[in-house]
């Protein structure tokens, strides 16, 4: 146990070092703003990696999530005089609510018919965020006013690179912690076989939907950071091709580690950026450097390498 | 010992993918750059837009630059992605450190990247259609394209023309259509128009009769405007004419002002009216039209270097880059807030849209008549001569 707990502490740290030590390096804050949005799409991946690599239930909906945080901060104090800060409590609150009700339901289905379920809710999400315009700007977006915590104006790359990064902190803790507390358990035995699970008298429906809530509020509150972040949201980041990001970030990185889904955000994140001067060949390279570590490293790059090096540390 | 082996290989990944080559500053250049949806879903707007940019500046620089420099002209994709387009608009600003930029090609990008160029204080022209882009007029934020606003207006004042005044709107759901719709329904009654009907549909709606059936059992709808873009206005016009309403005037926007929407509603888009730049019947102006040479040898040149049909979107960013220009000479500066008051300045502009005349309070600077009133005839478009 001692040793876990500092395994734990160890990439806790590790993480907060990376995250200190960054700054040092960047030469403009062009790059605490790709940084933030690393840590903002690593923490949604994070949540999302509960439900899918630790509980093993597919979601390919989750954007919607993201979509109802950044979407609460933006109409909050907009059209209800809400604050910020509240109305991001209020969203997760919500997508915690709607993951629960429409959990309840659709995680009865399995496999591939889960898949279409939560792709249909994705799809909604989308698309009465793009026609209730009254409400949400439509399809062109919104502006968020920006948030201000005890009068001070939370603006700037550099302050939402360690409000982003200090977000990621708290939802790895709480990721790595939740792994080895009895419902991580439940959750791997879940992923493992459901049916031994029920066997072994794990309540499979409680804690698929324990899951589904933890990711939507996941979800949610990385929405409320970027729409923070960008001070103006639009359906997109609600849409299917978000979700799809989501997931291959979640899967790209390695399902059910942590450590994995910061890398995969790191990756799907800076690799566009990274490949903008091959100009027309970007997507084709993108698509190469996917298939090529998804043939070589099957189960996702972390736990692939640290696979390799466990392998050649006993040799 | 796992976790330090994890880490090492993220932080070595983080290291190569953070490495991004960095362009040599010279001093003999001046950057100007652009994001644009070159690919995606408004690839068709931003493809042209790409295109005429490398173009012109190529032949800029071949000409000797501007005030004896270089242009040298940064290009990021941004897919049709607000939230990639306001990462890069990040990296033009912070990393390239251009001194201005043309670009935006939607709405959506055009507003997500908007904050980072009003922080930064760059000047920034939008080639994106909605009036929201400069109403409110913000320091830094100039546009070129007309607005929809006034594609409502030109519509409502050729109707005006023809003494009708109860319409129907038929709108696409999509960001141009319930823009332009909601545009309609506010000028409509400066010019006594009465909206009658109105119905909307998907944007990959593949029928609309039901729609269209809906508007023509509406008691004293005089004409029909439908307010879309894309393949949309496509179906809707070919509707039309499966109904037979023919005998109702029908009016379509500048969102289908290209030559693959006569291509797509084949014959029932004879007779179908919408407002459009100069730009579509260059060779049809009268000789004394001041567009005339600007339009005809933009077309001429697009069209030889790409061996595609001009498009209107691809002048926008003509009059773009050359507002810039021309701006950066009268300023003798590469300073950002020197251009911007230039840009604010421009008087008498001849481009592609219109003749553009800006102010403190108009950073558009297009009136009415940047619009022609076209009318579909033999598979072509023809302008409607004033008065009928």
């Amino acid at each position: 146990m001692g040793a876990l707990l500092n395994q734990r502490f160890l990439i806790l740290a590790m993480l907060a070092v990376v995250i200190a030590v960054l700054p040092f390096v960047f030469p403009s804050s062009y790059y605490f703003r790709v940084a933030s949005l690393v840590w903002v799409s690593a923490l949604a991946a994070i949540g999302l990696n509960i439900l899918m690599g630790q509980a093993g239930q597919v979601s390919l909906g989750h954007a919607a999530f993201f979509g109802i945080g950044a979407y609460s901060v933006a109409i909050g104090p907009t059209h209800l005089g809400i604050p910020s800060w509240a109305a991001l409590l209020i969203g997760a609150a919500l997508s915690a609510v709607l993951a629960y009700l429409v959990g309840r339901p659709i995680l009865r289905l399995k496999g591939q018919y889960l898949a279409i379920a939560t792709l249909g809710l994705g799809v909604r999400g989308a698309l009465v965020i793009s026609t209730e315009s009254g409400w949400t700007g439509g399809p062109d977006g919104m502006p968020v006013e920006r948030l201000t915590l005890f009068g001070w104006r939370v603006s700037g790359s550099y302050t939402w690179y360690w409000v982003t990064g200090a977000l990621l902190l708290v939802g790895t803790w709480i990721a790595l912690n939740l792994d080895e507390t009895p419902t991580g358990r439940a959750f791997r035995a879940l992923h493992d076989s459901e049916v031994a699970a029920q066997v072994v008298g794990v309540d499979v429906a409680r804690f698929k939907l324990q899951a589904f809530v933890i990711a939507a509020v996941y979800g949610s509150i990385a929405g409320s950071a970027l729409a923070f972040m960008n001070g103006f949201i639009n359906p997109d980041q609600a849409g299917f091709l978000h979700s799809v990001e989501l997931v291959t970030i979640v899967v790209l990185g390695g399902l059910g580690s942590v450590v994995g889904s910061i890398v995969g955000a790191a990756v799907l994140v800076t690799l566009p950026q990274a490949l903008t001067v091959f100009q027309e060949y970007e997507h084709l390279l993108l698509g190469l450097i996917i298939i090529v570590s998804m043939i070589f490293m099957r189960n996702g790059i972390v736990p692939s390498l640290s696979g390799l090096f466990h392998r050649k540390a006993r040799t | 010992m796992v976790t330090k082996a994890k880490l090492k290989t993220s932080l070595v990944a983080g290291a190569i993918v953070l490495g991004v080559p960095q362009g040599a500053l010279a001093q003999d250049t001046i950057k100007i750059g652009s994001v644009l949806s070159a690919t995606g879903p408004a690839s068709f707007l931003g493809e042209p837009e790409d295109k005429t940019l490398r173009m012109y500046v190529d032949k800029i620089n071949a000409a000797g630059g501007v005030n004896g420099k270089k242009i040298e002209l940064v290009i990021y994709d941004d897919g049709g992605d607000a939230n990639k387009a306001r990462t890069f608009a990040t990296r033009l600003v912070e990393d390239d450190e251009v001194v201005a930029m043309v670009g935006g090609s939607t709405t959506g990008t055009t507003m997500a990247m908007i904050p980072v160029f009003e922080d930064a204080k760059v000047p920034f022209i939008s080639l994106a259609g909605a009036i929201e882009v400069i109403d409110p007029v913000r320091n830094f934020v100039f546009k070129t394209p007309h607005t929809d606003k006034m594609a409502c207006e030109k519509i409502f004042e050729d109707l005006k023309k023809r003494n009708l005044t109860k319409i129907g709107l038929v709108s696409g759901t999509d960001g141009f259509g319930a823009s332009m719709r909601a545009q309609c329904v506010k000028v409509a009654p400066n010019y006594g128009m009465q909206i009658v009907a109105d119905e909307n549909y998907g944007p990959r709606d593949s029928d609309m009769t039901a729609q269209l059936t809906k508007i023509k059992n509406t008691a004293g709808v005089q004409a029909v405007v439908n307010p879309g873009f894309g393949q949309g206005p496509a179906i809707v016009t070919r509707n039309y004419a499966q109904l037979g309403m023919n005998n109702i005037p029908f009016y379509q926007s500048h969102g289908v002002a290209s030559k693959s929407f006569i291509d797509l509603a084949g014959a029932a888009a004879e007779g179908v009216r919408l407002p459009a730049a100069a730009l579509l019947v260059g060779d049809k102006l009268p000789e004394s039209d001041p567009q005339k040479k600007v339009v005809t040898e933009y077309k001429q040149a697009y069209e030889s270097a790409t061996k595609q049909p001009v498009s209107t979107f691809g002048g926008h960013a003509y009059d773009g880059l050359f507002i810039l220009v021309e701006a950066m000479k009268r300023a003798n500066s590469t300073e950002s807030e020197k251009i911007r008051d230039e840009i604010e300045k421009t008087r008498g502009f001849v481009g592609t849209g219109g003749i553009v005349n800006m102010s403190a309070t108009d950073h558009l600077g297009l009136d009415l008549s940047a619009f022609r009133m076209l009318e579909i005839k033999g598979g072509d478009w023809n302008l409607v001569a004033s008065g009928s």
